[in-house]
């Protein structure tokens, strides 16, 4: 057993500390004298805390201690890749070169990230096999709504308006609802058997006011599409456009090439396939990559090269416009740019080993838990707890057990199409050790469904707190202290 | 979640496929959802009830009622005006779930054509529906 | 390659137990047409040691102070980090660390950012706040989306004295929908002009009015009157947005004065620059709207045993659940800089916030009035924080590139957004300013 108990205090909320007149910040000698100010518009300023900087460090410190990370243990989150975080990129992001730039400096003044942003859309670009990018998206989510903006763009330019978009069931939420957004419909296409898309399903489905299709691929069932050509010749055909969700990149790198099979709007998750880190909720990024022809649409300013040196250009007449205030999450993408040139041609080497590492898992599951696609997975694999409930126990449980054995939960209850799903995404960061280590705790988990179930239904034993009450938090919702 | 056969599907009101009930009350129609809907749905923490007055055809959508995971949206078994909303949901909509007939119950309306209530399943016809 | 800890060893032992002879093998699903042709072609790659070097060539190239004296603002502004922050951000439980969907074992960052959420309301004035959005600019689109959500309404008014980026993005935002936005104009004396507000209303009914406080311009706008104009409209809503919320450490928060959705950039609260991003977006409503607000929400409950602790909570508005009715589609979000944000409130604390936004209307004010003696032109009359606009004489072009080239930057030129603002520049100064700076700033714009 990986998981024990440790050092871990209790440590009370912010203004259950502190005294007022205690500070935790130098304020700055003052060289300037007062100057009067309209009393009519002031106010009493925030009602904060005062505390000492050792309070404040230890009141971080200690709740730091409450977190499950990467840095402490593995976290088999399915399409979350939840790899490495290489500390020599945040090094780099906190350079003062790019950690105190101003964004709106003269473009004399910020050559080298200017520089930076223009290489990392070309190695992205040569990464999915797509023409252009754009950076400035913030999070995957951004960059879908991005994709649909442009679909919404293209067909406007086509003097056709399309009101509809194909979504596969095993689709991430995002998917509707960065549709949704764009004010399209999203009409579900229902999987076939094998969990993939069947292309006669979207030619039944496809017509002259579907805008495209979001696909996810290789897709939520860590299998690959192998139809997807077929799919992209179909909405192609009627005068649509694919997008592909890259959130499972990290199974392809080096292998797919995305605009060979049909996709014209793709998104990345820097914060998954390229190392950036979680931070307990972002901040992501996610790039847009795009084939030549709707390369107009992508958002301004762009960065252009004009000779030795490079610039900003707004002047675009057929861009979706400005997603971000400046020009995206830059820090993210400076640890993006350090992790590409850390790798160089072994990103290929990424994909090879985080598809072995969940085959190896998947291969020491199958005894003990229902694989509901009993076929080689690429980097996750999906699981479901049809065994297990016919002890009563569910996905919910063994996610809560798995905490007992020093584990962060695998992802539960997506995709929507497995009923009581447990998607399982290892990275290529983890050791065959550690994978033994997670092999030997679900089957000791599969074991105590059997033996003694209510176990199960009471775990996490050995986190800092027992399972919460989500029910009292949503119905007398308590959000602010 | 239960068993269909440790349910309570009461015989003096109608039910629709989308798991809602009617009542008849004098000349209104009392309607939530049924004990299957329920169970289904877990620990109800919020019911979001559409104002007085509006008025709305039979099958259209009238709010949303939502465990901790999941949201269903509610459909009107019988068109016509909301003339009443059970307002103790807001503090207690856990009443769906321990009362889903009695103190549970969700909107009143006054038909535009009290004929529809026919056009709803009876008991046996909704239990055969969930048992097969 | 350090990342990858598989020995050739390793790899045998895994095939095996796969049941495969090699790792080509478990790619044989992926039919010959989705290939690619040939290997990624990207640069070799560097050792940790040849990587330090390029990125500090890459990055040395930025002009940075204090090398440099640059008088920018605009959405982005120079304030001190406590040397605290940063170390504290760097613990790995903290920056590695996943989304809270399991509560158990990320109190640690429940508990911060309901702490955030708390921290946020009160320096807003505001009952509700979410756990952080991209930025100013998309938390306003989604703050004027929840308006149009929330009153059934088609149209909104948005101040032309909103910095012109977070309008861009808002009209990204409200354009596939086909939403109406209308834009006020601002007045002689820098703060948006109202007067035309009554009658707009008449034509047609407004989701929302919003407005900037400090605006682009640096104004501190008059949201009393705001929130008077706006309310007039039944069921109207007012959303004041900010991209500096360090000036409500001197000036009264929006959510004192009327509004109903206060949000807007973070990212002077403890987030370094960083050429624009990462930076966080704050996004704060009442209570009665709580359920129709886009983002991560962060509640207090209790454990098995009835300690206190805290989840993601009312996530049934989110994608994963609501998927394409929801509030957004909004998932990753900006946690760390959030996190980052409240350790600066917190380390700041009231006494301090306040005494720090002090210092920094006066740091201004000086230069301003420093200014205004050398004989240069204020054009706008109305109460500043930290930045305001001056009016140079006609081709000061030549000037301002002159003082690039010895190394200052003599505040954003305003043409570019405002083609009636020409010769006007947005100048800039914060607690990291010094006095001789600021005199030696008004010596090289006057001579």
């Amino acid at each position: 057993m990986i998981g024990t108990t440790g050092l871990i205090f209790n440590e009370p909320l912010l203004w259950e500390l502190g005294a007022p007149g205690r500070e935790a910040f130098s304020q700055p000698t003052r060289e300037v004298p007062e100057q009067p100010v309209d009393p009519a518009l002031t106010g009493p300023g925030p009602d904060f805390p005062d505390l000492s900087e050792p309070e404040i460090v230890r009141h971080y410190t200690r709740l730091s201690q409450w977190n499950l990370s990467v840095d402490s243990g593995m976290y088999p989150l399915g399409s979350c890749t939840m790899k490495y975080n290489p500390k020599t990129n945040e090094r780099q992001a906190s350079l003062a070169g790019i950690a105190a730039a101003h964004p709106l400096l003269p473009e004399a003044m910020s050559q080298g990230l200017l520089r930076l942003l223009y290489d990392l859309e070309q190695w992205l670009a040569e990464i999915t096999g797509l023409a252009a990018v754009s950076l400035q998206p913030a999070a995957g989510a951004q960059g879908e709504l991005t994709g649909m903006l442009i679909f919404y763009a293209h067909h406007a330019a086509q003097g056709r308006p399309r009101t509809k978009i194909l979504i596969p069931d095993t689709a991430h939420g995002t998917n509707p609802a960065s549709a949704a957004l764009c004010g399209f419909t999203a009409v579900p296409v229902r999987s076939g058997p094998q969990g993939m898309l069947e292309p006669q399903a979207v030619a039944d489905l496809m017509d002259d006011d579907t805008a495209g299709i979001m696909v996810t691929n290789p897709n939520t069932l860590g299998l690959f599409e192998a139809d997807i050509r077929q799919v992209a010749e179909i909405v192609h055909a009627k005068g649509g456009l694919v997008y592909a969700d890259g959130a499972n990149m990290n199974a392809v790198l080096g292998v797919a090439d995305m605009a060979a099979m049909g996709v014209d709007v793709l998104h990345l998750n820097l914060h998954k396939t390229f190392s950036t880190p979680h931070g307990g909720g972002g901040p992501g990024a996610g790039p847009v990559c795009v084939t030549a022809k709707l390369a107009p649409y992508l958002p301004v300013p762009r960065v252009v090269r004009e000779g030795g040196r490079f610039a900003w250009r707004s002047d675009f007449p057929l861009s979706v416009g400005r997603l971000h205030a400046f020009y995206g999450n830059f820090g993210i993408l400076a640890r993006a740019y350090s992790y590409i040139l850390s790798l160089g041609g072994d990103l290929a080497q990424v994909s090879r080993l985080a598809v072995l590492n969940a085959n190896y898992i998947q291969a020491g599951l199958k005894a003990d838990y229902h694989l509901p696609h009993d076929r080689p997975c690429m980097h996750e694999c999906v699981f479901s707890d049809k065994r297990q409930l016919a002890h009563k126990v569910s996905a919910l449980d063994i996610a809560k057990r798995l905490i007992d054995y020093g584990f962060h939960p695998p992802t539960i209850y997506f995709p929507l199409v497995v009923s009581g799903a447990l998607m399982i995404e290892p990275t290529e960061s983890e050791t065959k050790e550690t994978l033994d280590h997670f092999i030997a705790a679900m089957r000791a988990i599969a074991r105590e469904a059997e033996q003694n179930p209510d176990l199960l239904h009471q775990a996490p034993h050995h986190a800092k707190l027992r399972r919460l009450d989500e029910v009292q938090a949503a119905r007398k919702p308590c959000l602010m202290g | 979640m239960k068993e269909i056969s440790e349910l309570h599907f009461p015989e003096d009101l109608r039910y629709s496929k989308d798991h809602e009930w009617a009542r008849p009350e004098k000349d209104l129609f009392v309607v939530g959802i049924s004990d299957y809907a329920q169970d289904q749905l877990g620990d109800i923490v919020y019911v979001d009830l559409p104002a007085t007055g509006s008025k709305l055809k039979k099958g259209a959508d009238f709010g949303s009622v939502e465990s901790v995971k999941a949201v269903s949206e509610l459909f009107m078994p019988i068109g016509g005006e909301v003339v009443a909303v059970n307002t103790q949901l807001g503090d207690t909509p856990e009443l769906v779930n321990t009362e889903p007939y009695g103190n549970g119950w969700m909107i009143k309306v006054k038909p535009d054509d009290p004929g529809e209530y026919q056009q709803l399943m009876d008991q046996k016809r909704y239990l055969a529906g969930l048992k097969g | 390659m350090r990342y990858m800890p598989h020995t050739e060893a390793d790899i045998r032992a895994m095939l095996g137990a796969v049941g495969a002879g090699r790792i080509d093998d478990l790619f044989a699903q992926i039919p010959g047409e989705c290939r690619r042709r040939r290997p990624l072609n990207l640069p070799p790659a560097l050792s940790e040691w040849d990587l330090d070097r390029h990125m500090e060539h890459l990055a040395g190239a930025t002009a940075t102070a204090p090398a440099h004296k640059i008088f920018l603002g605009a959405g982005s502004y120079d304030h001190h980090i406590p040397e605290t922050i940063k170390q504290l951000l760097r613990r790995g439980e903290f920056f590695t660390a996943y989304t809270p969907y399991q509560p158990e074992v990320s109190q640690g960052t429940l508990q911060a950012i309901y702490e955030y959420q708390t921290l946020v309301g009160r320096l807003l004035g505001m009952e509700v706040a979410n756990a952080s959005m991209y930025d100013g600019a998309s938390a306003l689109a989604e703050a004027l989306l929840m308006a149009i959500r929330v009153t059934k309404r088609q149209r909104v008014a948005l101040s032309r004295a909103v910095h012109p980026h977070y309008r861009q993005v808002v009209e990204t935002y409200l354009r596939p929908a086909g939403f109406e936005i209308v834009l006020l104009p601002y007045g002689a004396d820098g703060r948006t002009d109202l007067s035309g507000l009554a009658s707009l209303a008449d034509q047609a009914e407004l989701a929302a009015v919003a407005v900037q406080s400090p605006n682009f311009f640096g104004c501190v706008e008059d949201l009393k009157a705001v929130a008077a104009a706006t309310h007039a409209q039944a069921g109207t809503l007012m959303i004041t947005a900010f991209s500096e919320p360090l000036a409500y450490g001197l000036y009264q928060a929006p959510g004192r004065l009327g509004a109903d959705i206060v949000c807007g950039e973070g990212q002077s609260l403890g987030i370094p620059r960083s050429f624009g991003g990462p930076g966080v977006g704050l996004f704060a409503c009442r209570e009665a709207q709580m359920r129709s607000m886009p983002g991560r929400l962060v509640g207090r409950t209790v454990d098995l045993e009835g300690r206190r602790g805290f989840v993601l909570t009312l996530s049934t508005r989110e994608q994963h659940i609501r998927r394409e009715r929801a509030t957004s589609n909004i998932c990753t979000n900006q946690g760390l800089c959030a996190l980052a944000a409240a350790m600066y409130m917190a380390s700041l604390g009231g006494s301090g916030f306040r005494q720090l936004a002090r210092l920094n209307y006066d740091t201004a004010a000086y230069l301003k009035d420093g200014l205004q003696a050398a004989g240069v032109q204020i054009p706008f009359a109305a109460p500043t924080f930290n930045e305001f606009v001056v009016r140079l004489p006609a081709g000061s072009q030549s000037r301002y590139q002159q003082l690039l080239a010895r190394r200052i930057v003599a505040g954003l030129p305003l043409a570019q957004y405002f083609p009636e603002l020409t010769d006007h520049y947005l100048l800039c100064a914060t607690e990291t300013s010094r006095k001789q700076d600021l005199d030696l700033l008004v010596q090289e714009v006057t001579r």
